[in-house]
């Protein structure tokens, strides 16, 4: 062993670096409603809520390979959660926190099924899921059909307060999960996560056990839309069915993931950060701006399937947080061309 | 006798959903795609052959003689510039360029026409409403039949082409194999292509029975999209009797549960969809452990 040329590495002085940078970060944007404007706290908490869904979409789609148009299931199902438990008298912040649990214990008795569709009947299985849901949440009378209703119990709540505390609760629920996926993609079951990424059936023959491990990021990822759905309605207030299950929050995941770098963990934050600043500047050209991120998004497709972080990835040899191992000659400090690379390069089933 | 009359109007509506599915079927079971723009292009084909009416009076059956052509010519193109290059970077990278496509396509046309819904119905004179009665509580629409007639023909000619012409052999050969046939003398690009074009003219057809029966907008695809994949997976996806049989089995669900609760009507459809699917993999399980079974006694 010791004769090998190679040595294995997982940090380096970039990734360290830019992981303190993160938690700086954090830490700053948490003394944000000290000193930011109401709006400047709106959009930011907007962002927040756009690093989740993308951060999941690319947990599911690029790590466990599952594409999936329905995620809009879980988002509107996090909000109607929300609005069922505040009405029945929990106090709204802890209703919002717990909706996305229960979306996430929703999901967990239907991944039993719903894995075993293969890709793309997967994809569109889980569309009509979110149809259905759809569908039996306007059945409750609460929610009056397609009128929708409010959540009106955060009136309680100044302004001031109202958009501080979702502020809050949006940081810590995007840290949170951000932490979490990272923790699980180093673990001994990320290891896995990466392999069945690569190519399922080898990393079924080597031991990894993939109905358990894909059903463990299917829940994750249902549970973070559903924490995204009950974040996005304690900012809009209104519950109207129709928005909350529109295939177009998919579309936007898929928009950010894509862009950003599918299975990469840092390309989801990347996507995010790219479609909130879209966004800004192009979101009120309608539908023109709509046309432009379907077009994007099929041509990132079709000619850039890894993203723009898969393709630094790639050239640059870069890994900022590093959920893979690299080797590396011992000798001498090579170019990155030359460094083979373990279980950080997806490679195209 | 509402609850059989319930039943044939079903059936009925299975014709124009097993229209629908017909090209979606064929595509996944020639090239393993499934094209999540399907909808779209028929809504766009719906469109056409609006435009074609609205704007210089061509009655939209004449007007398939254009639309239909035009609409082969796309899935070529599409072929061509989207899915092939799609298919060759994996199984889901399809799944994400026609979702986009979609996308694209739906706000094109929401561009174009506005969120006004549009129907066909009004240019092909009284097709749209004639019907005639069976017995006092049963009466069949004319447009209803045509439209099953229409189904069941189109899966006929589809499933003969496939067995009984040289080029139905080679696309079933490239869908078994598309390396192998280029050692025949067989391009797989161009069978694709081809495939990819006859699909295209089953979407057209499917198109203009949906805007004859009905209303459509910008944005309709989406459910037509869910019709025809519903009845696919229902009839056991790439095989064409069986998508027969999976736009009844869903035309039929959606009728009964109508009948049982006015918003029944889409979600009596979306969970026999699932029903069907649990019960696909139940039995698969069985069957798996009843053959290790006998196995292990051996």
């Amino acid at each position: 062993m010791s004769a090998s040329p190679f040595r294995v590495e997982r940090w380096t002085t970039a990734s360290r670096a830019s992981v303190v940078a993160v938690a700086l970060l954090i830490a700053a944007l948490a003394l944000g409603p000290g000193y930011f404007s109401d709006n400047a706290i709106d959009k930011l908490t907007t962002l927040f809520v756009y690093v989740i869904l993308a951060t999941m979409w690319n947990a599911l789609a690029g790590y466990a390979g599952l594409v999936s148009i329905g995620q809009q299931a879980f988002f509107g199902l996090g909000a109607y959660f929300a609005v069922r438990l505040a009405d029945g008298g929990m106090p709204v912040y802890g209703a919002l926190a717990s909706a996305a649990a229960l979306t996430g214990l929703v999901s967990w008795p239907l991944s039993y099924f719903m894995l075993r569709l293969r890709d793309g009947e997967f994809a569109i299985g889980m569309w009509v899921v979110a149809e259905l849901f759809h569908l039996l949440v306007n059945l409750d009378p609460l929610i009056q059909g397609e009128t929708g209703t409010s959540l009106v119990a955060l009136n309680r709540y100044g302004a001031f307060a109202r958009h501080a505390y979702t502020y809050w609760m949006a940081l810590a629920g995007m840290s949170f999960l951000l932490l979490l996926l990272f923790a699980l993609l180093r673990s001994r079951t990320g290891a896995g996560i990466q392999a069945i990424r690569d190519n399922e059936e080898a990393a079924a023959s080597v031991g990894v056990e993939v109905a358990r491990t894909k059903r463990l990021i299917f829940v994750l990822a249902a549970l973070g839309a559903g924490l995204a759905g009950s974040l996005w309605l304690a900012n809009a207030i209104t519950f109207q069915p129709k928005t909350y299950f529109s295939p177009q929050w998919t579309a936007y995941m898929i928009f950010m993931a894509l862009v950003g770098g599918l299975g990469t963990f840092e390309g989801a934050l990347i996507g995010a950060v790219i479609f909130f600043a879209i966004e800004a500047l192009f979101g009120a050209a309608g539908v023109w701006y709509l046309i432009g991120l379907g077009a994007t998004a099929l041509g990132f497709a079709l000619f850039l399937p890894r993203g723009l972080w898969g393709w630094v990835e790639a050239r640059y040899g870069l890994s900022l947080l590093p959920v893979g191992y690299r080797l590396r000659f011992k000798t001498h400090s090579s170019s990155p061309a030359q460094t083979p690379r373990l279980a950080a390069q997806p490679r195209r089933k | 006798m509402t609850w059989i009359n319930q039943i044939i109007q079903g059936v009925l509506l299975g014709g124009y959903y097993a229209l629908i599915a017909c090209g979606l079927s064929f595509l996944f079971s020639v090239m393993r795609i499934i094209n999540l723009a399907h909808g779209s292009l028929a809504v766009l084909a719906a469109y056409a052959l609006f435009w074609l009416a609205d704007r210089f009076g061509v009655s939209p059956i004449l007007g398939l003689v254009a639309v239909l052509p035009a609409m082969a010519i796309l899935g070529w193109l599409l072929q061509k510039t989207i899915l092939e290059r799609s298919a060759r970077s994996g199984r889901l990278v399809p799944v994400l360029s026609t979702f986009g496509l979609a996308i694209v396509i739906d706000n094109l046309l929401f561009q174009a026409y506005g969120a006004d819904t549009r129907s066909l119905a009004p240019f092909v004179g009284s097709l749209s409403y004639d019907s005639f009665d069976l017995s006092d509580d049963v009466s069949l629409g004319t447009l209803a039949l045509i439209t099953f007639v229409t189904a069941v023909a189109m899966l006929g000619g589809l499933q003969l082409f496939l067995t009984r012409t040289p080029l139905g052999r080679a696309i079933r050969a490239t869908a078994e194999d598309p390396d192998t046939v280029g050692l025949l003398g067989i391009n797989a690009g161009r069978v694709n292509a081809v495939a990819m074009s006859i699909a295209m003219v089953t979407v057209g057809v499917a198109g203009f029975f949906m805007a004859v029966r009905a209303t459509f907008a910008p944005y309709a695809g989406a459910a037509q999209l869910l019709f025809a994949f519903e009845s696919a997976v229902i009839g056991g996806v790439g095989s064409l009797w069986g998508t027969l049989i999976g736009g009844i089995v869903l035309g039929v669900a959606q009728s009964l549960g109508a009948q049982l609760h006015p918003q029944g009507f889409l979600i009596a459809g979306h969970l026999t969809f699932l029903a069907v699917v649990l019960a696909r993999l139940t039995l698969a399980a069985r069957g798996g452990r009843l053959r290790a079974w006998i196995g292990g006694a051996r």
